[in-house]
């Protein structure tokens, strides 16, 4: 029989539905997969009964004809999204133990269009991180090793152990976030596809927040076609998120072409940066030249405000980071610590410095810092001011073309405890923060290997509401870099 | 701008977070490295930009007055590190 951890998510759905195996089986694969990969610490609950259930409920729809788009699909979740009666940690020491009483919209829509859930994945420390070592459970390790080498590679951060699991095999797609590239640096670093969707597409109900103006969630899968049949089931308004947007989700599977002309590809000068290795530059060309002959003309664009998103970014996110991390005091939820004798001040200070990891702290101090009197308009009004003009930027670009090319990250996966200055790990982002600034659509694809065997992504910037453009380059890239290398198999 | 192991203890005392002279220290410089390097911001020339508040353009909706969840004590609490009489439980806040 078929491999069925092989499959990509359209594979698995049409085999599932033509008979060829059960939800059952699926699951059954995908659950011993799970239990065999705990080396990679991908995952910090599994939950194969609720795969079970859900694969069960799947064989009787098919039965009974009233299948759901993703009936037989079971799906890693991000340990950011709250899962009823599921540990929901967000990597979190202060939140070990949480078991929430009510499902994220992301996850209860998933359920809805009949998926299962495998288990819940490892991620940095509220998604606060580029390498998942930010973890209270320790690094993901990458199914990923350098040509002849043994040394343990970060799958990326902060969704680390979703882009760890679907290119391990261990699931066939999963959700990530991303609030400054936290689903497309991983993605790019494993293999992998991944979407952030325009600001507002996916409900940010019910999953643990970092940066609210920034947070958006996505699907990241084998293929740009997974992408698609994912974030279709888990974009759409909700009343609860008030930056919902109300409007109907496209029909993106339905709608994919790698036909391309007509289309404008903009190549930012700005992002040609000497210090990125050679390699990834070249890339970057072969892509252009994959996007030309799917029929796109090439543009060169400007955005000139782009060496200012990242300190943009990294006063923005701590800012609204310390204020929604402010929930966490030891009252309601999760880890409580009061010295001897101690009152609740004292309760508050203990339970915040027992609880939080480094990364994190540091961020709230920046944040701290940076809304405080005397210190709100020079730093953070300022970087309101700013991102306004990135977005501006990027409107104005989009007058001249109709999706933005550009690597996803500026190196290939690194290894565990290779980056230790906190500045040279947020440098990571450095092509994926625009676009969350500007809470534009963004993907990363697989665009081909570098010199050491390591996986490089190609990085498609949309406008606003255009997902549908940024899947069809996707689709273009991916048809003509024929990536098909996978991890050999240690774990 | 620098910020000093004081300005530090200040703020890690707004952010309600313990922490040793040992960890103030630390987190001095590592503060003032990453403060230094957001202040590029001051070469951009933003002088009549708005700040930008909604990243995607929207109206915050308005919905009917009506009770949308409640009753649901028993969830609500069952986090809770302590509970005491269908409330959330503290130490002592007034001697």
């Amino acid at each position: 029989m078929t491999d069925l951890t092989s499959l990509t998510i359209a594979g698995l759905r049409d085999g599932f539905r033509g008979g060829d195996f059960s939800a059952r089986e699926i699951a059954e694969s995908y659950n011993a997969a799970v239990a065999a990969s705990k080396a990679l610490n991908a995952y910090t609950v599994e939950t194969p009964d609720i795969a079970l259930a859900a694969a069960d409920a799947a064989d009787q729809a098919r039965e009974g004809g009233n299948l759901q788009p993703l009936s037989g699909i079971p799906l890693g979740i991000k340990d950011l999204f709250a899962t009823v009666g599921v540990d929901t940690t967000a990597g979190s020491h202060i939140l070990q133990g949480f078991q929430p009483t009510y499902e994220s919209t992301v996850t209860a829509n998933l359920r809805k269009a009949g998926a299962g859930m495998l288990g819940k994945l490892n991620m940095d420390e509220f998604a606060m991180g580029s390498s998942n070592e930010t973890s209270t459970y320790g690094p993901v390790l990458s199914p990923w090793r350098r040509k002849g080498s043994n040394v343990g590679l970060t799958p990326g951060g902060s969704s680390g152990g979703s882009a760890a699991a679907v290119a391990a095999g261990i699931a066939p797609g999963v959700t990530g976030t991303d609030t400054g590239g936290s689903i497309r640096q991983p993605a790019a670093f494993t293999g992998i596809c991944g979407i952030k969707p325009t600001y507002g597409r996916c409900s940010r109900w019910g999953i643990v927040s970092f940066a609210s103006s920034l947070d958006q969630a996505g699907p990241m899968a084998k293929t740009v076609r997974d992408c698609a049949i994912l974030l279709e089931a888990m974009a759409g308004f909700d009343p609860k998120d008030s930056t919902s947007l109300d409007l109907a989700v496209p029909q993106w599977e339905a709608n994919l072409s790698s036909d391309l002309k007509g289309k404008r590809v903009g190549i930012p000068k700005e992002y040609r940066i000497d210090s990125v290795p050679a390699e990834i530059n070249a890339l970057w060309d072969q892509g252009i030249e994959w996007l030309k002959d799917a029929g796109a003309t090439p543009v060169e664009i400007s955005l000139p405000h782009t060496k200012y998103a990242l300190p943009t970014y990294y006063i923005i996110a701590p800012a609204e980071a310390s204020s929604n991390l402010a929930r966490y005091d030891g009252v309601r939820y999760g880890l409580r610590d009061v010295p001897e004798g101690g009152n609740l001040d004292a309760m508050y200070a203990t339970t915040r410095a027992d609880g939080f990891g480094a990364e994190v702290k540091r961020r709230i101090m920046i944040g701290t810092y940076v809304l405080s009197a005397g210190f709100y308009d020079a730093y953070f009004t300022k970087a309101q001011r700013v991102r306004a003009l990135i977005k501006d930027d990027f409107r104005k670009a989009f007058e001249q073309c109709d999706v933005i090319l550009t690597p996803t990250a500026p190196s290939a996966a690194f290894g565990i405890g290779e980056t230790t200055d906190p500045l040279a790990m947020y440098l990571n982002d450095v092509f994926a923060v625009p676009a969350s600034l500007a809470g534009l659509p963004a993907m990363s694809v697989p665009g081909g290997l570098d010199g050491q065997g390591l996986p490089l992504g190609l990085h498609l910037i949309g406008n606003e509401l255009d997902e549908q453009t940024v899947l069809n380059a996707g689709l273009a890239i991916e048809e003509r870099a024929g990536f098909t290398a996978k991890p050999e198999k240690w774990w | 701008m620098s910020v000093s192991n004081e300005q530090v203890r200040h703020i890690a005392k707004l952010a309600r977070i313990a922490m040793s002279d040992e960890e103030i220290e630390r987190l001095a410089p590592e503060l003032n490295n990453i403060l230094g390097w957001v202040e590029q911001l001051g070469e951009v020339d933003t002088d009549g930009v708005e700040p930008l508040a909604t990243v995607v353009d929207q109206k915050l909706r308005l919905r009917e007055d009506v009770i949308t969840d409640g009753d649901i004590r028993d969830e609500v609490l069952a986090n809770a590190p302590e509970a005491q009489h269908g409330f959330f439980a503290v130490p002592k806040v007034i001697e």
